[in-house]
């Protein structure tokens, strides 16, 4: 069976993300018979024509009604290579949370731009959230390009404009297609009137991007879910630590340390409802015996001892603030790290990322609604952290409203502690 | 060691393949590791969780996932079944046979309960779905559930596809998807208020397909009705119903005798069944992967009612 790969689109209003999207679930065969019955019913009850491929995607009665995206939709599509599971996001700036939500587990995301326009405002915004959140696979579809009779130089001239914007943010090896969402051409077949592109179909790279991580090269982290103690007639004395590896290759025998606690010990097992294993890989989620009773509950974070985590009380962060209610200096909020939640008081703004630009301004008074900035936050307990740049699955977390505990913001770890 | 318990000891071990069930495994095996992952967060986060359990075959998964993602020890919370009274016999006999065999406690919320004292009111069309919420909305209450297990799946519905993984309801067990917090990461979210409650759907990023393969793989127990079977069964609205003493058939309706089997089961009343031979577990798997209608279209009345039939379901506090 195949594997897993994560996407998330994002483009601007108009841009036919939802085409493309519906396009892909269609050449893949993921739509069946009775769904398009529906959407030919919802296009004809609208008083269109062509089969309108958004109303797919566009599943609540205020999208419908809009005819515009709203939240964040799942899409399940797969190929005899590969299953997708693809977090579709809305355009509009206010709405740049969602994006945030679908990048922050995307292995790729594709940037739409709409070839009569080319790069707008927008489109810097979504590299710039995608760069941020370190999304390791960014792809430009440059859609409508049959509006501008497939030519040539404007997918050059927007392709270039792009890779110049993603190389200042820092993003690799952007792959760009030329493509008509709404005809099909080079999203799952190669297209007869693009003869001078001889890159891949936006499917053919979805199908042959690398996924997983190279986890023998990572740092081994697994936070501590919960301990498992049956005290069963079977099972009087065990005592398992519960758990899926963040990050890196747990292997039995390895020496490892509980943090922020500092207990240490020696992995006796691991163990998974088939039966014991020897090692285990990021992703697994397992159960692992220890040789000595240590404080090791919720929490904690096993390390091997000689590639441990930062143990801070003081945070320097990137912060996407996603809530309406601004953030100020001194404001009292909960965090939530791995499998740890702690108080913290926000010290200081340290800056504000400026999308058009993409530089960091002077510190601000505040950090408004969608706004990216940077943040030193001081913890009322220790937390073991990796920066976000190191580690993108041990170095996020979320910032917490006390009061109605709502999630206001994305955390990122800072490369080094606060001073 | 009962049935369940023995079969997942037994699974399909793999120890000298660990990948197998990881993230450089295949997409099952990611999928099961990531609901694991789900389950544990909320078993250690929240005070009182209640798996829904109706005996249909997501249900079955999750529960079998449940049990996996805490072997050795036992569920620590309770199943809920909120029953239609419109049940399908082998079903409820599913229902029993398991909650017995592993030792669980089973609540059952009768719609009739709620119909006898005048809380609720059958509907003309005689279909019980959508009177599930307010029995469903009483037990929470009730029992103070603070975090509910569903299987639902976001391939199924249009609005189930913008559902979080954790996902807050209002006092009320409403669900506002404008509202809906960003879901990060895989950090859930799940801090609430007294009154409000959170639902949780591990199987968010499974498809009917994965589902079934996962039955297959992990070899888990389902009702038998879900295999190609005998049955007397009358036309109505182009699915295959059920002869029996709720709806039908009527006037005109004829009963016929077909080799059918369930997609979902549900309100029998309105849950159709499929012309099927398939006997086993390939064979159905094989007959899933190449259906061109999906499973609430092929068998679903009640989906068909509107363009937002589930959306405005969810809000009044549905599944």
């Amino acid at each position: 069976m195949a594997g897993l790969l994560r996407l998330t689109t994002a483009g601007s209003v108009d841009d036919g993300k939802s085409t493309l999207v519906g396009r892909l679930l269609q050449d893949t065969q993921s739509i069946l018979v009775d769904q398009l019955a529906a959407v030919d019913r919802a296009t004809r009850a609208r008083g269109g024509v062509e089969l309108d491929l958004a109303l797919l995607t566009d599943g609540l009665r205020a999208e419908r009604e809009q005819g515009i995206t709203i939240d964040v939709a799942y899409r399940y599509f797969a190929t005899p290579t590969r299953k997708f599971v693809l977090a579709d996001c809305p355009g509009h700036v206010q709405y740049t949370r969602n994006t945030v939500t679908g990048a922050s587990t995307a292995e790729l995301a594709v940037v739409l731009v709409d070839a009569r326009n080319g790069l707008v405002e927008q489109t810097r915004r979504h590299l710039a959230v995608m760069a941020f959140l370190r999304v390791p696979h960014v792809m430009l579809a440059v859609n409508k390009m049959d509006l501008m009779d497939f030519d040539e130089p404007t997918f050059r001239r927007i392709e270039s404009e792009f890779a110049a914007v993603a190389r200042s943010l820092g993003v690799p090896d952007v792959v760009s297609v030329p493509v008509s969402a709404l005809h099909g051409d080079n999203v799952a077949t190669r297209s007869v009137r693009t003869s001078w592109y001889r890159g891949p179909t936006l499917l053919d790279h979805l199908e042959a991007v690398p996924t997983g991580r190279e986890a023998v090269a990572e740092p081994m982290r697994f936070p501590v879910q919960l301990v498992l103690r049956p005290r069963t007639a079977e099972h009087p004395d065990y005592r398992g630590l519960a758990g899926q590896i963040a990050s890196g290759v747990l292997v039995v025998g390895d020496d490892v340390i509980a943090l922020p606690s500092g207990g240490r010990s020696t992995v006796t097992g691991i163990d998974t409802p088939d039966g014991p294993v020897l090692r285990a890989t990021a992703g697994q989620s397992v159960t692992v015996l220890l040789a000595d009773e240590i404080d090791a509950g919720r929490g904690e974070v096993l390390a091997r001892l000689e590639q441990q985590p930062r143990v801070v009380t003081e945070l320097a962060a990137d912060l996407c603030w996603l809530a309406d209610r601004p953030l100020r200096p001194g404001a009292r909020v909960l965090i939530k790290h791995g499998t740890r939640t702690v108080r913290a008081i926000v010290t200081a703004l340290t800056g504000r990322l400026d999308l058009h630009t993409l530089h960091h301004t002077e510190p601000p008074a505040s950090l408004e609604l969608n706004e990216i900035g940077g943040a030193l936050i001081r913890l009322a307990e220790p937390l073991a952290v990796d920066s976000y740049a190191t580690d993108r699955h041990t170095g996020g977390f979320l910032v917490i409203d006390i009061a109605d505990g709502n999630t206001l913001a994305a955390g990122l770890v800072g490369s080094r502690d606060a001073a | 060691m009962t049935a369940i318990l023995t079969r997942i000891q037994r699974g399909n071990p793999h120890p000298d393949n660990p990948a197998e069930c990881g993230t450089s495994g295949d997409h099952l095996a990611a999928l099961e590791s990531e609901a694991v992952h789900i389950i544990r967060e909320v078993v250690a986060e929240f005070d009182r969780p209640v798996l829904l359990f109706s005996g249909g075959k997501d249900s079955a998964v999750l529960l079998h996932l449940a049990l996996r993602a805490l072997y050795p020890a036992p569920l620590p919370f309770p199943l809920l079944h909120v029953d239609t009274g419109h049940n399908f016999p082998e079903v409820i006999a599913f229902r029993d046979r398991v909650v017995a065999d592993l030792g669980l406690r089973l609540h059952v919320a009768a719609v009739q309960d709620w119909i006898d004292d005048g809380r609720l009111t059958e509907r003309p069309d005689g279909t019980r779905n959508p009177l599930q919420t307010v029995p469903l909305l009483d037990t929470i209450n009730e029992h103070r559930f603070d975090a509910v297990f569903g299987g639902a799946r976001r391939d199924e519905d249009r609005a189930r596809a913008k559902e979080r993984i954790v996902s807050l309801r209002d006092a009320f067990g409403g669900w506002d998807p404008r509202r809906q917090r960003p879901e990060l990461w895989s950090l859930y979210n799940g801090r609430h208020t007294a009154g409000e409650h959170v639902r949780v759907f591990p199987l968010s990023n499974w498809t009917e397909l994965d589902i079934w393969h996962y039955i297959a793989r992990r070899d888990v127990p389902i009702p038998d009705i879900y295999y190609a079977h005998p049955r007397e069964v009358f036309a109505r609205d182009g699915m295959w119903l059920t002869a029996g003493e709720w709806g039908g058939p009527r006037n005109g309706e004829r009963i016929v005798t077909k080799s059918v089997r369930y997609r979902t089961v549900g309100d029998a009343s309105c849950t159709g069944a499929v012309e099927s031979t398939a006997v086993t577990i390939d064979e159905v798997v094989t007959e899933v992967a190449t259906s061109r209608i999906t499973e609430r279209g092929a068998t679903r009345a009640d989906d068909r009612l509107s363009e937002a039939a589930m959306e405005d379901r969810k809000r009044d506090g549905y599944f």
